[in-house]
């Protein structure tokens, strides 16, 4: 394998403290090392920005909704498709690019790790599928908990052991990778025509509550010790008030300590937080809550959450929150899929136009950078869209430019139809902060790869760790314009994958050698579970236990990480 | 305003795809450049002075610009895509997506023009002397945005799915219009002279809908208003005033529902309903025999046949006839 050393560059690097400190980074063998011989490729990085590979901890980019969506928006396609170059293939398409797209533009942003948020386990073959075809990128998935009727059932009697088992099954079964947990039990509610709005609203038939829920799967990920916390979308997405909801669902960790042997220190992982952060009763007193949810972060140092910034771009959103997408195509009266998967899930479909002409799509826009920016501890709090709900991923270097720019954020806010009223409703014109490349850093590479569990491997440049590095043309200390962050960030001068050279001069010269990760959680033999589950196939599923394991031709390259939980 | 004269030299085997026949394009380039300017067949991509003669050159802005298209230009589509200024003649026929997302200036084509033109259009005048084909001033596919404004007039007929999505401007059509006339609208207006063949304003919220000629059938979401007496062309006309869609959600103004309307001239309405009386249509000894001639010796599919029945002598037929047909000469 080929050795390369990079010299020069300003490094900044939150693993081993590095902060724009010039400094060497050498690649032997796929892994960060000391030294190279001299017969490696010399880059010269000087006056460029050099990181570890940005690792995603939550976009919606593989599997039946993101294909649904493809499929359902065909205008979302238009105009947009590049025909096949030297080393890449046709892609195109902007909200849910084509599984070729994600992975190119991953890969020119500097991101070499991406998690899937959200497996129906019954259609986990899908979203391999989809991983398997999308180039350079490692990638991972997390299986949906929080709606499932065995969890459900298990929780309510109170048998640990069997919950523990049942997600070890199923983590292995569907290549999994975490638990994640959609709007618990409103999902399964709306089978019913319901959702549960508060974290004590009971399932109808399971008599469960989404507090229990909640608490349940949290002791179950710790005794398990996974690699990541729980991942939690809470109830009451996207509600004016719902901020108590996502206080009431956090106050559930309060306390807990994590146990695992991957250096996690968390264990409860909030997502697309923005969605969360509202007060008001209605959407005429709709306005930002983003201070009181940042104040409990920064105070409890046991969670982790991201940013789901809105960016002002016609999206289509995509989540297992079934209710949720019924009551946004009440709003919008645009076209609508929705899909109730058996015993696991529900999900849901619907166009959106973030029109920065709209009032409350500019306060979304606002919350979104003030969680960003009033979160203390970059290493806690990460940059994400939820792509595709707020905003597509291609959009993440202009969310760079909004935190690391003041004046950048002040444009914006003056240049609303509304701007008074924005203003009035959120405190981001009063934040002067300015977040720094180690900041972005933190949130984007080490961040992330700490609360996965995959910090030894991810997200830093010590010797030992994946090879993954990307070089932007900027020097933190001579940008002149605010653009100059976002022109850098979208196409990085540079990026490894593994050792490989995937990106040139911001094109992709390789299609790399990407891993699918997934969690084997070694767990006692459990008999009781092991007849649930084909119980369950006999009396309920639509298809068979055979037909339901991702075996292994589904994940040519696996990357398993194994964990110990007899 | 300088005058670019194309001239088709050749015929395609394939369709030819010239989204770069516009004045936007063509501005402040010689005729030299415009020949260098890429046309798609295929996968392949060529260049416009491959197929076309190019005379005169482009004026310095769009809007200074006149291009006139001669020839046998039926396989050609995308002309005018997405102009925003100046001018376009085209003497003979088009295929689809003429005129498609056009944002301003004018076209006129003299022939007729095939499916999909004028789609998305947002302004601009398009003038069609001959018919046009299916999906005239709709959405593109999935989308909820067809025609936002501009104007298009068509002296012929028009085919089926006409303003799909329409929210705003004007569809004026001098003859007949096919089914699912401005399907899903939330805006705009549309003129059919002649008669309207059904589901007209299926799930339409907003807009209105003029028929001079009859509505074959009115959808059974529609309420029936009485006669009222509405200007059109400048002249006051009795109208039979529907509104409707029922089944949809409506808007509401000054506390008044908004609903959309379809204006049925009473004129038209009284006489004997034209209903039915098409689709009994057959073809002549003499037609049949001109068909089994032209595909005498081959194996037609059934759209072939249908196509060439419909382009030849204008009869609609359905598949299943089509199939008969063919049963029938085989015997």
């Amino acid at each position: 394998m080929s050795e390369y050393i990079i010299k020069n560059g300003k490094v900044y690097d939150p693993k081993t403290g590095l902060k724009g400190d010039v400094s060497d980074v050498c690649i032997k063998d796929g892994k960060i090392a000391d030294k190279v011989s001299s017969k490696a490729k010399v880059i010269d990085a000087k006056g460029k920005t050099v990181m570890a590979g940005a690792v995603e901890i939550h976009a919606h980019v593989a599997g039946p909704k993101v294909n649904e969506g493809r499929n359902y928006r065909p205008e979302d396609k238009l105009f947009t498709y590049k025909p096949t170059g030297k080393h890449t293939r046709m892609a195109g398409g902007f909200s849910i690019p084509t599984t070729f797209k994600t992975g190119y533009e991953y890969a020119r942003m500097g991101y070499t790790t991406v998690m899937e948020a959200a497996m129906p386990p019954l259609y986990a073959r899908h979203v391999h599928e989809e991983i398997k075809d999308t180039p350079i990128i490692d990638e991972g998935a997390f299986p949906v908990f929080g709606n499932n009727w065995f969890v459900f059932e298990y929780l309510k009697n109170n048998e640990m052991d069997n919950v523990c088992a049942y997600i070890s099954w199923l983590l292995k079964t569907t290549k999994g990778y975490a638990i994640k947990i959609v709007n618990p039990g409103g999902s399964e509610a709306w089978g019913w025509g319901e959702n549960c709005t508060t974290v004590n609203d009971p399932v109808p038939y399971f008599d469960i509550t989404p507090a229990e829920i909640v608490k349940g799967l949290l002791t179950a990920n710790e005794q398990l010790g996974l690699p990541h916390s729980i991942h939690i979308h809470s109830n009451n997405l996207g509600n004016p008030g719902n901020i108590e909801t996502t206080l009431a669902t956090l106050k559930i960790a309060e306390g807990v300590r994590p146990n695992n042997k991957f250096g996690r220190e968390q264990v409860l992982h909030h997502t697309h937080v923005q969605f969360h952060s509202y007060k008001g009763d209605s959407w005429g007193t709709f306005e930002s809550g983003a201070k009181e949810i940042a104040d409990y972060f920064n105070k409890n140092k046991n969670m982790t959450m991201d940013l789901g910034c809105v960016t002002l771009d016609e999206t289509t959103t995509m989540t297992a929150d079934g209710p949720f997408e019924h009551h946004l195509t009440s709003l919008n009266h645009l076209k609508w899929a929705n899909v109730d998967v058996e015993l696991e899930t529900s999900s849901g479909i619907v166009p959106y136009v973030y029109d920065p002409n709209i009032k409350v799509c500019a306060i979304q826009w606002a919350i979104g950078l003030e969680l960003g920016l009033l979160a203390k501890d970059p290493m806690r709090t990460f940059i994400t869209t939820d792509h595709p709900n707020a905003g597509p991923f291609t959009r993440y270097p202009r969310i760079m430019k909004w935190l690391m720019s003041d004046k950048s954020r002040q444009d914006m806010l003056k240049g609303f139809k509304h701007s008074d009223k924005v203003i009035a409703a959120t405190n981001l014109a009063s934040l002067d902060r300015e977040l720094t490349m180690f900041e972005i850093a933190q949130m984007t590479r080490a961040g992330p790869a700490k609360s996965l569990g995959l910090y030894d491997i991810f997200g830093g440049l010590a010797k030992g760790m994946d090879a993954d590095v990307a070089i932007f043309d900027i020097d933190e200390d001579k940008i002149k314009d605010p653009e100059q962050i976002e022109k850098a960030f979208t196409a990085a001068d540079c990026v490894f994958k593994s050792g490989t050279m995937v990106v040139e001069n911001g094109e992709i010269i390789s299609s790399g050698n990407k891993r699918t990760l997934w969690v084997d959680a070694k767990v006692p033999e459990n008999k009781q579970v092991e007849r649930d589950v084909q119980m369950k196939f006999l009396k309920f599923y639509s298809m068979t236990l055979n037909n339901y394991e991702v075996s292994n031709h589904y994940v040519p390259n696996p990357y398993v990480i194994e964990v110990d939980s007899n | 305003m300088n005058i670019v004269k194309l001239t088709l030299t050749k015929v395609s085997d394939l369709y030819l795809e010239a989204e770069n026949i516009s004045p936007d394009h063509f501005a402040g380039k010689t005729a030299q450049q415009i020949g260098e300017l890429h046309v798609h067949l295929g996968n392949q991509t060529e260049k416009i002075s491959d197929y076309f003669s190019v005379e005169g050159k482009g004026g310095a802005t769009a809007a200074d610009t006149k291009i006139i298209v001669s020839g046998a230009t039926d396989k050609v589509k995308y002309i005018g895509m997405k102009m925003t200024a100046g001018e376009i003649e085209v003497l003979g026929n088009t295929d689809m997506y003429t005129a498609g997302w056009m944002a301003g200036g004018k076209i006129h084509v003299k022939g007729n023009v095939d499916s999909f033109c004028a789609i998305g259009m947002t302004g601009g005048e398009f003038i069609v002397d001959g018919n046009a084909k299916n999906y005239l001033g709709a959405s593109y596919r999935g989308d909820w945005r067809g025609m936002m404004g501009g104007k298009i007039t068509v002296k012929g007929n028009a085919g089926s799915d006409t303003a799909t999505f329409m929210n705003g401007g004007t569809i004026d059509i001098g003859g007949n219009v096919d089914v699912h006339l401005a399907t899903h609208a939330e805006g705009g207006k549309v003129i059919v002279r002649g008669n309207a063949k059904g589901r007209v304003g299926g799930q339409m919220v907003k807009g209105d809908i003029f028929v001079l000629g009859q509505v074959e059938r009115m959808m059974p979401t529609y309420i029936y208003k009485g006669d009222e007496e509405v200007e059109l062309d400048g002249k006051k006309q009795m109208f039979q005033v529907w509104i409707g869609d029922m089944g949809e959600r409506h808007g509401k103004r000054k506390g008044e529902i908004i609903y959309g309307k379809i204006y049925v001239s009473s004129e038209g309405a009284a006489e004997a309903p034209v209903a039915r009386t098409e689709r009994k249509k057959k073809l002549t000894d003499k037609q049949l025999d001109q068909v089994k001639t032209i595909f005498k010796d081959q194996e037609p599919t059934v759209q072939q046949i249908r196509t060439y029945i419909y382009d030849t002598f204008d009869i609609d037929m359905k598949p299943m006839q089509i199939s008969r047909l063919i049963d029938g000469i085989k015997r």
